[in-house]
């Protein structure tokens, strides 16, 4: 899993995993909450280093209510829009103050979270400027498909077909009528030396990745599926099943692309039938066989799309080479 | 159990309310939220640690023996823990009215 050159660090260890929470217990989240784990896992990967840079949203809202907050790391609350300018903000003064004597030198880590709302959408603009200017960050997006926290309106990131308040299924209506933004892809064009997909039922791929992201040097971004039973319709304890069926259905692939060059972790074998995913969930209830047909053939075309770029990064390099 | 006074006079009150006490949540017990509890079959335990990785609270912790207990003062009853348990040793049982 990691790159040759990191001789001291392996991978983490279902075994050795850190014991400590950064992420403390007495949040407010639903039962169930696949975002509340997935910041557990990736707290728990970076350790106490770390300031974090955290828009408006579900994660935001759980974890800080007044006087309390879960995070057992330094921490600031932003805008909704605001996450990677902060975190660039944050990412200069570090620089600045170490340069002039004013902090010891030291390595800080900078990480930005925000939700698909407060990246796919709002957040895009200040997410695109960051990671252009290059600033050594981390950006996470807790992606649970919709603005759950205002009560489930759609967002660019909800998937197509997904019933939302914004987004209703009816006689007119199949719900979200368009795709799923792609925002990785969006990341990849800026050249950016690491971006990655995860999912917190693959919790060491996951805290991998966010390993990796954080020692990288320069912006790293990270788009991290949180399943959202309540706003996903299905029972809170299914939250790590529905998961696992978007990744092996290839709704959701995990994959890393590093210097441009793109590697499929998950799914290997063949793909489950999409819907066993979609059946899990009340939000995709009303969607009748044509429609289920229809998502089938587009994540075939994605997932045939995924792997050819997989095969042809190394004929780029190739091409490449002669320059 | 799940009690917050959050009234305090605005001169007691941080430059731009910054909180100075990390963690804090942890005396949030958020245990009364469940209508469900995981209750643990030592004898078919593996002791895999799933349970503790996909606990969304953290409120599993490993005790000297390596089996994991779960924390009732912060458990919500999502029955996560149950439900991936590879050997089926944990089952949600409906908490009794009191």
């Amino acid at each position: 899993m990691m790159p040759a050159e990191k001789k001291v660090f392996k991978g983490f260890k279902a075994r050795e995993l850190p014991k400590e929470d950064l992420f403390t217990q007495g949040h407010r989240a639903c039962q169930g909450c696949g975002g509340a784990l997935a910041l557990r896992l990736i707290t728990k990967a970076i350790g106490r280093r770390v300031i974090v840079a955290n828009a408006t949203g579900c994660m935001e809202i759980i974890s800080s209510a007044f006087p309390q907050t879960a995070w057992d790391v330094p921490w600031i609350h932003v805008a909704f829009e605001n996450a990677a300018a902060v975190a660039s903000g944050v990412e200069s003064a570090l620089k600045a103050m170490m340069r002039k004597g004013k902090l010891k030198e030291e390595k800080i880590f900078v990480l930005a979270v925000a939700g698909d709302g407060g990246t796919a959408d709002i957040g895009l603009q200040a997410l695109s400027g960051a990671l252009e200017r290059g600033h050594d960050f981390v950006y996470v997006c807790i992606d649970n498909e919709a603005y759950m926290n205002t009560g489930i309106q759609r967002s660019s990131s909800t998937p197509f077909g997904a019933r939302t308040t914004t987004s209703p299924a009816g006689k007119k209506s199949i719900g979200q009528m368009t795709r799923k933004k792609n925002v990785p892809a969006i990341a990849v064009a800026h050249d950016i030396p690491y971006v990655a997909t995860a999912c917190p039922t693959y919790y060491l791929d996951l805290m991998n990745k966010v390993k990796k992201a954080i020692e990288t040097p320069g912006p790293a971004y990270l788009h991290c599926l949180s399943a959202c039973p309540t706003g996903w319709r299905c029972a809170p304890n299914l939250a790590i099943e529905v998961g696992r069926l978007a990744v092996e259905t290839g709704v959701f692939p995990l994959y890393e692309v590093i210097n441009g060059r793109y590697k499929i972790n998950y799914p290997h074998r063949r793909l489950k039938p999409v819907r066993q995913y979609l059946e899990m969930q009340g939000r995709f209830r009303h969607l009748t066989d044509e429609y289920i047909e229809i998502i089938q053939e587009r994540v075939n075309k994605e997932m045939a799309k995924l792997r050819a770029l997989e095969r042809f990064a190394s004929f780029y390099e190739s091409v490449l080479a002669n320059f | 159990m799940g009690k917050v006074n959050a009234i305090i006079s605005w001169k007691k009150l941080n430059l731009g309310i910054a909180i100075t006490e990390p963690g804090s949540a942890r005396k949030f017990l958020t245990g009364d939220w469940r209508t469900q509890r995981p209750v643990l079959d030592k004898e078919a335990c593996i002791r895999c640690g799933r349970c503790w990785i996909y606990c969304p609270e953290g409120a599993y912790t490993e005790d000297e023996e390596g089996y994991f207990q779960c924390n009732l003062d912060y458990c919500k009853g999502c029955g996560i823990c149950a439900q991936e348990c590879p050997e089926g040793a944990i089952n949600m049982v409906l908490e009794e009215k009191e």
